[in-house]
């Protein structure tokens, strides 16, 4: 077994309490565990987080950058939405 | 950086199945508009073919010099003067090695795998930066690989941040934060020379002499005769010319020479009013040269050593993963 046969693992990094984990980078490892390891040393060598996620890369599921037109499209056409949408007359307060 | 997942098993499939298509027209005309927009093309988007070379070309051979660039500085690990300075220098090595793996991640968003990239720079189809063909003779060497090799570095690799491949920007923007240290560290560790004894600064300044002229040819060949830089340039991959980025290095560090008592070995350099910049004298590019084609000083020790340190890691991978396996399979055995 070589590295080539390590899955790749995404890892994401809570930097601090009260944030959510964002995604770091990748790397290469044979399992879980040692993912965990390497991702502290590869994404946190100076205090970086206080918790790793590690997921592997495969497990994803992803939108096509080829679809992304219309697949985002439903959101495109509905400004009533936003909040900005509507008038309200001036002065009104907490609105 | 920046492998947002899947990228990496979707792509082939994807990209290579689309090749010659008949919308290869409307997918170079978005890539264009994309690059025209200064927006970043992610792993998943069309790219021309050429402009997915020329990045696996450039991450790969960024990636390896990392890598061989841990050699010359481990070389002074067990020497450090200090306890200090030698946690420093641990912590420095370590961090090279940490930019290599951000950038293979990089460059396997392309569609090339990890062995793939290992073994080209193995049997030396792949290169890495001709600056790590140089020995390091003394311990002030550590000092001027931080000062003015990081620094080079850093000086091509701030407007790479910029780049127009995303993963390759976004591991950028983390080694460049990190190399702040390394530069500084170089700095500390020169003045500490240079203001020390005759001989330290003696020391300090012989150092420098020796990796000056080698830093000013780490931006590459001069514009005209550098075959990349124009294409790269209008792919926004590269966002400033080799010797417009030479200049800037020369005009940042020679006050930073002044402060440190030291001299560069350039009788030419002087302030031109004129262009507002330094001049400098010409550079030796027949070593440059010879440099690449495998004549420096150390290119077959860094080859040797890099081989041999994969060769004897061996024994740690093939533990890793039978431990992996046996793992997965107590765990299914449990669960069954």
């Amino acid at each position: 077994m070589t590295t080539a046969d390590w899955p790749l693992w995404e890892v994401f990094v809570r930097s601090r309490r009260g944030l959510s984990h964002t995604h770091a980078g990748s790397l290469h490892a044979p399992d879980a565990e040692m993912a965990l390891r390497n991702a502290r040393d590869l994404y946190t060598r100076r205090g970086e987080g206080v918790s790793i996620w590690v997921v592997p890369s495969a497990a994803i599921t992803a939108s096509s950058p080829d679809e992304k037109d219309p697949f985002f499209e439903p959101a495109a056409d509905k400004p009533y939405r936003h909040p900005t949408f509507y008038e309200i007359p001036e002065g009104v307060k907490h609105l | 950086m920046a492998t947002a997942a899947a990228q990496h098993t979707a792509r082939t499939p994807a990209h290579d199945a689309r090749g010659g298509a008949p919308d290869t027209d409307a997918h170079q005309r978005a890539f264009d508009a994309a690059i025209a927009a200064d927006e970043r093309i992610e792993p998943r988007d069309w790219m021309p073919d050429a402009y997915r070379a020329t990045l696996i070309r450039q991450i790969a051979q960024h990636a390896h010099s990392e890598i061989i660039g841990m050699q010359p500085e481990a070389n002074w690990i067990t020497r450090a003067p200090s306890l200090r300075r030698k946690a420093i220098l641990m912590a420095k090595v370590q961090d090279e090695a940490g930019h290599g793996l951000y950038l293979y991640s990089a460059a396997e968003t392309l569609g090339v795998s990890r062995d793939e990239l290992l073994d080209k720079l193995h049997s030396g189809r792949q290169k890495y930066s001709s600056i790590f063909n140089y020995p390091t003779l003394t311990w002030a060497d550590v000092g001027a690989i931080g000062w003015l090799v990081d620094g080079a570095a850093i000086t091509n690799q701030v407007p790479l941040c910029r780049c127009s491949y995303g993963p390759y920007a976004r591991a950028m923007v983390r080694i460049c934060k990190e190399e702040s240290f390394h530069q500084r560290q170089g700095y500390e560790l020169l003045l500490a020379l240079s203001r020390g004894t005759p001989e330290q600064h003696a020391m300090a300044q012989d150092a420098v002499n020796r990796w000056w002229w080698p830093s000013l040819m780490m931006f590459g060949p001069p514009d005209d005769e550098s075959e990349h830089s124009a294409q790269s340039m209008a792919w926004k991959i590269k966002r400033h010319s080799n010797d417009e980025l030479r200049q800037r290095f020369v005009d940042i560090c020679v006050p930073q020479a002044e402060s440190l008592g030291l001299t560069l070995p350039d009788p030419d350099l002087k302030w031109n009013e004129e262009r507002g910049h330094y001049d400098f004298g010409p550079i030796d590019w027949d070593e440059f040269w010879q440099v690449i084609k495998g004549n420096g000083p150390c290119n077959e020790q860094r080859m040797a050593q890099r081989r041999r340190a994969h060769d004897e890691g061996a024994w740690v991978r093939e533990a890793a993963a039978a431990y992996a396996a046996k793992h997965t399979h107590d765990k299914e055995a449990r669960r069954g």
